[in-house]
């Protein structure tokens, strides 16, 4: 027998061949490096930096004696305000990351079949804008029709936004960078005109209405918590992305797309159809994002709805590494760090920009790990080394 | 004389492979070192290492006798060794001087690139070696012997006195492999000593001063040119005897499995470089195409596999016609193809091996049921081929790009061989593989023929269309001078019309001489 065959095969878990542990201790590194540059920034404004990251902790996750509290309270009395206000800066951060989630998907996506999306705002604000669409206009339906169909229509409205582009590369060769970049400005100026004209609501902001109740996607607790099912929509579509791009033939065909266009050819996959698809799927995630803030957290849409989910969601999909897991964590991360952002800023007066420095170096970190492994002088597991040009053949 | 460089006791593990074990090796001044083995021995290994891009587990380097650390290329190159890589590292979209420069650039005032600098040193480089290339040509544009030239202008540039070829020949002519080694011989004249890699034994006898033979990641023994002969050569390296002629009974040729009708195809820049050619391949027997190569032989190849679209003309596959069909249509007619550019068609690099085993056929069952894909089947394929086509591979989970060249070839023939096929198109099906893989290939080409495959055979090795054709077709700038029956064919004359030359003219010419 030959020297190789002497080891036992195993079956390597996680994401990308190595185990799980080594694929999150880059990551939980870059993020706390973020967290110590962070700080010195922080000790640079003149701020302790304990206040500052103990108001952070707390306005995302919330505190600990506070919650134990609110539980005793409603226990004996049956009072639940205090436990509310406890629970309130957790179920926050995962309305924020709901969004992050399927946007980062969107991206993901894209990546996977070698698209780089960057419609992703556009596509969500479509989205928001169709589902409200539905939300609004159609009456009388009951909740079980009227929430899917409200959902739907989001879906559908994204992924004719991302088809558009993918159908001119495919057809035109044109690139999807410039394409989807115009696609987000048409959406822009549209919805500017859908809020101002046939879309607004009686008034003079420039809003939609309100949607029907039925279109709502329900809240798990009452207000002010806004947590709702939402994020259980987001987790079940990473999952469904997840499932259907690396369990499906489908799936397969797309990353052969992404990974070697021509050996796909080779093996005879369609490649611009490949595109099409791609774009419409990133398209409908994008989408979904949109449905999922109308009709879990705002009820209507209004200008400046989509507040930059669409282009953060380029970095989710690179920190994620563009595996839905990996997104579904990575926006976790940011869904946090943005609403423990706003409790540090009112309570311990740093100003919400840290955050934004934070999150970018934990990106740049993430996006170069070469830096990660030499501050922590983590051995490099070799992988495959770039190869330019290939020497076969011309 | 002195060594310039040894190497001793290196030792190097993968997960799961020892790619190196405890190798010793010198190499002395002004000589070509020749380091043969079998695919997966560990010539690659061994010799990133030399170049510092991967660390040894154990094991001491020593350059003119100083013990060296090297932890990168940058220590190589500061040693004075260079390497041109088994795949080359050049970037296509950049012109011969960018890529020369590259990682080294000189500044005009500390802040402008000096091109011109560097254009009159590659000249001069070229003078010196007798390195012809045009500083200012794009690399994409340049066939890959050129290339090639480029890569080892690049390592003179960085003043290496060592320098290390991986596998140089497998991918050149004839007639540029007689280049180099006439290169390589300037060089030696200059001072410089040179370790090689190659699978061709003939090769070695000829230029090699001196003979390293690895197998298993271990050293077998070194044999001074003049003791050997291809045969030794190939036992040293498998292990036991091969057999370097392809043992084959006369063929059996049935009817007509392909058929070209006077087809055209241009390139992708749009050239034309196929021009009217019509030949047929019937069940049972092999066509081999010969023909130096960049003269319509890949495009032949990429319009009869429907990667690239027909201008004019017909290819009829048993009787359908399949000119500008899809691949995946073509594919599913039984036609299988062994690509010339591994890397480029034939696998997807960072894809696990068992994904690769199947690239063709996963939409079919038993590969995927509706849409979903039984990853089981998938991978009992994968290990039943590795097995079957002895794959060296630690487990079919690592991805192809950790495979040594010759054991990615393995896999793509291992895929195509597995489906049911009636035409098989196999272009260049052992570049760089070694002989004992080389053998078991013919073989199953033959068994593929016996078996009633029509087999087109495109191939720039003479060797190889000699062995394995039952007729013989050359082509020359874009046509077919002549499809001659194997048992007439000879080197001479397969040569002359591969010159585009018919050899019947020529004897008349030299008749006609006084
Ligand atoms: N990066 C890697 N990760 C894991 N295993 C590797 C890696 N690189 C090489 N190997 C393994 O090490 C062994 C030696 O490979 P190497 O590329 O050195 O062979 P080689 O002698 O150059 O073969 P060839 O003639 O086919 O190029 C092989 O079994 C290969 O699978
Ligand atoms: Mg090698």
């Amino acid at each position: 027998m030959t020297q190789t065959a002497t080891v036992k095969a195993t079956k390597p878990k996680g994401i990308g061949g190595g185990t799980l542990g080594q694929a999150l201790l880059v990551p939980a590194l870059a993020v706390l490096s973020g967290l110590i540059i962070g700080a010195i920034f922080i000790l640079a404004i003149g701020e302790n930096v304990l206040t500052a990251y103990g108001a952070l902790f707390r306005g995302s996750f919330g505190s600990l004696p506070a919650l134990i509290e609110g539980i005793r309270v409603y226990f004996s009395t049956g009072e639940n305000q205090a436990l509310v206000r406890a629970l309130y800066p957790f179920t926050e951060s995962l309305v924020t990351a709901t969004p992050y989630i399927l946007t980062g998907l969107s991206v993901a996506v894209g990546f996977r079949c070698g698209l780089f999306n960057i419609g992703a705002e556009g596509q969500f604000f479509i989205g928001a804008l169709c589902s409200a669409f539905v939300g609004y206009s159609i009456r009388g339906l009951p909740a079980f029709i009227h929430l899917p169909l409200a959902i739907l229509g989001g879906a559908l409205g994204g992924a004719v936004w991302g088809m558009i582009p993918g159908y001119l590369k495919a057809r035109f060769g044109a690139h999807e960078v410039v394409n989807t970049i115009m696609m987000n400005w048409i959406a822009f100026r549209l919805s500017d005109w859908l809020l101002n004209g046939p879309m607004q609501a009686s008034g003079f902001r420039p809003v939609t209405p309100n949607i029907q109740p039925t279109a709502e996607l329900p809240r798990f607790f009452a207000d002010p918590l806004r947590f709702n099912w939402g994020f259980v929509l987001a987790l079940v579509m990473a999952y469904i992305v997840y499932w259907f791009l690396f369990k499906t033939t489908l799936g397969f065909e797309i990353r052969s797309v992404g990974a070697n266009p021509d050996a796909a050819r080779y093996a005879g996959m369609n490649i611009v159809k490949n595109f099409v698809f791609v774009m419409a799927l990133a398209g409908g995630l994008a989408g979904m994002a949109g449905s999922a803030q109308v009709l879990g957290v705002d009820h209507w849409v209004g200008q400046g709805f989509a507040a930059g989910y669409g282009f953060d969601a380029i970095a989710l999909a690179l920190v994620g590494k563009s595996h839905p897991f990996g997104v579904v964590l990575a926006a976790l991360l940011f869904g946090f760090l943005r609403s423990g952002a706003t409790e540090m800023q009112s309570m311990a007066g740093i100003p919400i920009d840290i955050i934004s420095i934070i999150q970018g170096l934990v990106i740049i970190f993430i996006a170069a790990p070469a830096i990660i492994r030499w501050i922590y002088r983590i051995p490099t597991i070799k992988t495959e080394e770039t190869v330019l040009t290939r020497g076969w053949g011309s | 004389m002195t060594n310039v460089l040894e190497l001793r006791g290196i030792t190097k593990r993968f997960p799961g492979v020892l790619a190196n074990d405890k190798v010793d090796i010198t190499l002395r001044e002004g000589k070509i070192l020749a380091l043969l083995g079998e695919n997966g021995a560990g010539k690659t290994t061994l010799m990133n290492i030399l170049y510092g891009l991967y660390k040894p587990d154990e094991g001491q380097i020593f350059v003119r006798g100083q013990e060296v650390d090297i932890q990168s290329p940058n220590d190589a190159i500061a040693r004075g060794i260079g390497m041109v890589h088994q795949h080359f590292m050049l970037v296509p979209v950049m012109t011969v001087t960018e890529n020369v420069m590259l990682g080294v650039e000189p500044t005009k005032n500390g802040v402008f690139l000096d091109h011109d600098k560097v254009a009159d040193r590659i000249r001069e480089i070229s003078d010196q070696y007798g390195l012809e290339v045009d500083p200012h040509a794009y690399i994409k544009d340049l066939p890959v012997g050129i290339q090639q030239r480029v890569e080892i202008i690049k390592v003179l540039y960085r003043q290496a006195d060592i320098l290390i070829l991986d596998e140089p020949t497998a991918v050149l002519t004839p007639q540029e492999v007689e280049g180099l080694f006439r290169i390589l011989q300037t060089l030696i004249d200059k001072g410089k000593s040179i370790i090689f890699i190659t699978h061709k034994l003939k090769e070695v006898m000829n230029a090699a001063d001196d003979i390293t033979v690895l197998r298993l990641g271990r050293i077998v023994g070194s044999i001074d040119p003049k003791d050997a002969t291809p045969e030794i050569l190939a036992s040293m390296m498998v292990g036991r005897d091969v057999n370097l002629v392809v043992m084959k009974q006369p063929a059996k040729p049935g009817e007509d499995v392909l058929k070209v009708n006077d087809l055209y195809v241009r390139d992708e820049r749009k050239n034309m470089t196929v021009n009217g050619v019509s030949f047929d391949v019937c069940k049972g027997e092999v066509l081999g195409v010969a023909g130096v190569q960049g003269n319509g032989q890949t495009e032949l190849v990429y319009a009869l596999t429907g990667l690239l679209p027909v201008e004019s003309g017909e290819i009829y596959l048993s009787g359908t016609a399949i000119h500008n069909k899809s691949p995946r249509t073509i594919l599913e007619h039984g036609v299988a193809h062994i690509p010339e550019d591994r890397q480029r068609h034939g696998l997807i690099l960072s894809f696990p091996i068992y994904d690769n085993m199947m690239l063709c056929t996963y939409y079919e069952a038993p590969f995927a049921k509706g849409v979903s894909l039984q990853e089981n089947v998938i991978q009992n394929n994968a290990e039943t081929l590795v097995k079957q086509y002895d794959v060296r591979t630690p487990n079919i989970y690592v991805n192809a790009s950790a495979l040594s060249g010759g054991n990615q070839q393995k896999v793509i023939v291992a895929r195509e061989f597995s489906r049911p096929i009636q035409l098989l198109i196999a272009s260049q099906p052992t570049r760089g593989l070694d002989v004992g893989s080389i053998e078991y290939i013919h073989n199953q080409i033959i068994k593929k023929r016996d078996e009633g495959t029509g087999v087109l055979l495109v191939s720039s090795e003479l060797d190889e269309i000699l062995a394995l054709s039952d007729r013989i077709a050359v082509m020359y700038k874009g046509q077919i001078m002549d499809v001659l029956d194997a048992k007439n064919a000879n080197k001479d004359n397969l040569g002359l019309l591969m010159a585009g030359v018919h050899p019947s003219e020529s004897t008349q010419k030299e008749e006609r001489l006084p």
